[in-house]
């Protein structure tokens, strides 16, 4: 099974609008997962049903049973992250604040504090209107993102794709640097870096690139709107050569994207001079990760 | 006043406003601009000005001492993070999981994991023309954003009175980092573009900055293109619609150059004229 | 030699697990004596963050010398192998256990630097 990874460090560089097109291309040959769980966009192109929801839970709360609550303020006092406050004489957790570190609870003299696991949002495992399933998730406001939440869409994609014989998961990946972005790369076979030739989508693409390296995951990169700036252009694809990462294309500024995408469709569907660059692409990224096309 | 320019989704154009309205700004008042997107800060390629300042951001971390450590492993069993070990006979550290709860070091029985500050990332204050630009960056690897962003908002406090217009630059999305640079603002000013993904993501930022019970306005992004539910969604709401940058090649273009957009495009400099009364008006009037 | 494989089953025709950190199963194979043990490490599905090093740590309970899996430990696992002296060898992310066993002996695996 193959794991085609699709990121790009910055927003805004058209990343799930392509991950969205190549889902329509591959069709039931694919299963998806959505793990750009931040900002999950996917779904308003590809039309999910739902139809399987779960909770999602990850990291810890303190929660203080307020009946067994001494009121010594222990806890308050080791709390590195004033996440205690004193409200009205009784310590409350501040649920933003807390880290979920359990400090407080190891200390409470009457064992008045537990950790719980706090649901952070629901993963769902969807029909879409291209013929295959996708695995996507939501997370509740303030909530992050992790690796956890990262590993678990995957997984589930990758039991779909195993029960119904597919032999490619297209992720759209997870933005930044941080753990998220590590768990989206873990695994994968293949990696498409989407950037734009704008000074800042130059300095993502290199950050990003970085944690790609240390990997040793072949990956490829999208140019996308490539005639913003001739310098950076020049200055992007002279990186690509020099880091050995395969130029799989550069798609001209083309404002039919934005219209697709108001349209719910995306751009293989929608503009056919842009459809065939996106077409001449995917297949490329397929002959990469080794498989016919 | 502090005013802090998010959106739901990145790539909207959050920088462009920011770094526009914040020099804009400076012309006629104190302002200072502060890139709080702390893993990817962007601010710095429009706005270049001369270094004032820069210092290297600490978290603090445990470190072994050996010499006494009786190897009970306790430091491990107290760390929810995974950010300690015992391996063998010694015990190891990873300065990025770690949160700095201090449970490893204070309940230590044998007082062997002292914390000690770890740089975590770098603190940069220039000076761009009549703008003060502060900017922080994490290091590759970090994984915590939000004490690094804390930390800058206290360096922005420090160094400048209350009367400055503070201009946050927020990380996107709605997840803690983002709470953490919007928490303590007194206008919240969302930008977002008139696509169903800005829509959407429109959405869940307006629903966090009410969870913070701020108030804000929208400012759109590339109008033109795309469709008109994002104003109808706000006259729905009655959520201030407070200008409107139009699409334009030439806007991409100037932008992807790396350069300011006010001064060489009318409607961009109108747009921003628009925010910049918006935001006094927020602030009871005065020219602070 | 005592090998180390990241698994997605506990027998040679399971598939490898390309993911270090969050790998399913070990699979250790001693060639000394033929014999083969299992760990089920699935309980790390519950860890938000750092799995890699812990994963590692467990690893090291094992005493093998060689690891091999799909795309090689992050940082924070390798620092953790480097104490141990764990060899790691990448790239087996798409075998079964019994064609990445063979691909170490044939030398066709990458040998992970500074690990």
């Amino acid at each position: 099974m193959k794991e085609i990874v699709v990121i790009s460090g910055k927003g805004g560089t058209g990343k799930t609008s392509l991950t969205a097109a190549f889902a329509v291309l591959a069709g039931s040959d694919i299963v998806v997962a959505d793990c750009d769980v931040d900002a999950a966009d996917m779904h308003l192109l590809v039309e999910p049903d739902f139809a399987h929801q779960e909770a999602f839970f990850s990291g810890q709360l303190a929660v203080i049973d307020q009946s067994m609550c001494s009121a010594c303020g222990e806890c308050a006092a080791v709390c590195r992250f004033d996440a205690i406050p004193i409200i009205n004489g009784q310590y409350i957790v501040d649920e933003i604040s807390c880290e979920g570190c359990g400090y407080c609870a190891r200390v409470c003299p009457v064992e008045a504090i537990t950790n719980i696991e706090q649901n952070v949002g629901n993963w769902f495992r969807s029909e879409i209107r291209t013929g295959t399933t996708m695995v996507h998730a939501g997370l509740k406001i303030g909530a992050d993102n992790s690796g956890k939440l990262v590993a678990k869409v995957k997984n589930e994609a990758k039991a779909v794709a195993e029960k119904e014989g597919k032999e490619i998961i297209l992720v759209d990946g997870s933005p930044g640097v941080g753990c998220p972005v590590v768990s989206s790369l873990s695994g994968a076979s293949y990696t498409v870096l989407v950037t734009e030739p704008t000074v800042s989508g130059l300095h993502d693409l290199k950050r990003v690139h970085q944690l790609v390296k240390m990997f040793g995951i072949d990956c490829g990169c999208i140019i996308n709107k490539s005639d913003l700036n001739a310098d950076v252009l020049a200055e992007l694809r002279a990186f690509l050569a020099k880091e050995g990462i395969a130029h799989l294309a550069e798609i001209p500024y083309n404002e039919q994207f934005t219209a697709a995408v108001t349209n719910g469709k995306t751009i293989v569907e929608w503009d056919e001079e842009a459809a065939g660059l996106v077409r001449d692409c995917w297949r490329e990224i397929q002959t990469h990760v080794g498989l016919p096309t | 006043m502090k005013i802090a320019i998010a959106s739901g989704k990145g790539g909207t154009g959050k920088t462009t406003l920011s770094t526009n309205l914040a020099t804009f700004m400076a012309e006629s008042a104190n302002v200072v601009l502060t890139d709080l997107d702390v893993e990817e800060p962007n601010s710095g390629l429009f706005v270049q000005g001369e270094l004032l300042h820069s210092e290297p951001k600490n978290k603090m971390i445990p470190h072994w001492e050996k010499e006494n450590c009786s190897l009970c492993g306790n430091c491990q069993k107290v760390c929810n993070f995974n950010a300690i070990l015992k391996m063998g006979d010694s015990i190891m550290v990873f300065p990025e999981l770690c949160h700095g709860c201090y449970a490893c070091c204070e309940l230590c029985p044998t007082e062997s994991l002292p914390m000690q500050p770890k740089q975590m990332g770098e603190l940069k204050h220039f000076r761009a023309g009549d703008l003060d630009f502060v900017e922080s960056r994490l290091m590759i690897s970090e994984e915590q954003a939000v004490p690094l962003i804390k930390q800058t908002i206290d360096y922005v406090d420090a160094n400048f009175p209350a009367d400055t217009f503070k201009i946050f630059d927020a990380p996107p999305g709605t997840s803690c980092p983002v709470i953490e640079a919007t928490k303590d603002a007194d206008l919240v000013l969302l930008i977002t573009e008139p696509t169903p993904f800005g829509l959407h993501d429109l959405k869940l930022a307006v629903e966090t900055v009410r969870q913070l019970g701020k108030p804000f306005g929208v400012v759109l992004n590339r109008h033109g293109i795309g469709d008109d539910k994002v104003p109808a969604y706000c006259a729905a709401e009655g959520i201030p619609l407070v200008a409107c940058i139009p699409n334009s090649r030439k806007i991409a273009e100037t932008y992807a150059a790396g350069q300011l957009l006010y001064r060489d495009i009318p409607e961009v400099k109108a747009a921003v004229e628009t925010v910049a009364a918006f935001i006094r008006d927020h602030n009871g009037g005065e020219s602070s | 030699m005592k090998l180390i494989f990241t698994t997605k089953g506990t027998d040679w025709d399971s598939p490898m697990d390309p993911r270090f950190g969050r790998t399913e199963f070990f699979f250790v194979y001693d060639e000394e004596t033929s014999a083969v043990e299992t760990y089920d490490n699935r309980a790390i599905e519950g860890e938000a963050h750092g799995a890699g090093p812990k994963t590692a740590q467990k690893l090291a309970e094992f005493g093998a010398q060689i690891l091999i899996t799909g795309n090689g430990p992050g940082g924070n696992a390798a620092t953790v192998l480097q104490t141990t002296g764990t060899e790691v060898h990448v790239g087996a992310g798409d075998m079964t256990v019994k064609e990445a066993y063979e691909a170490y002996q044939n030398g066709t695996l990458k040998k992970m630097q500074g690990a």
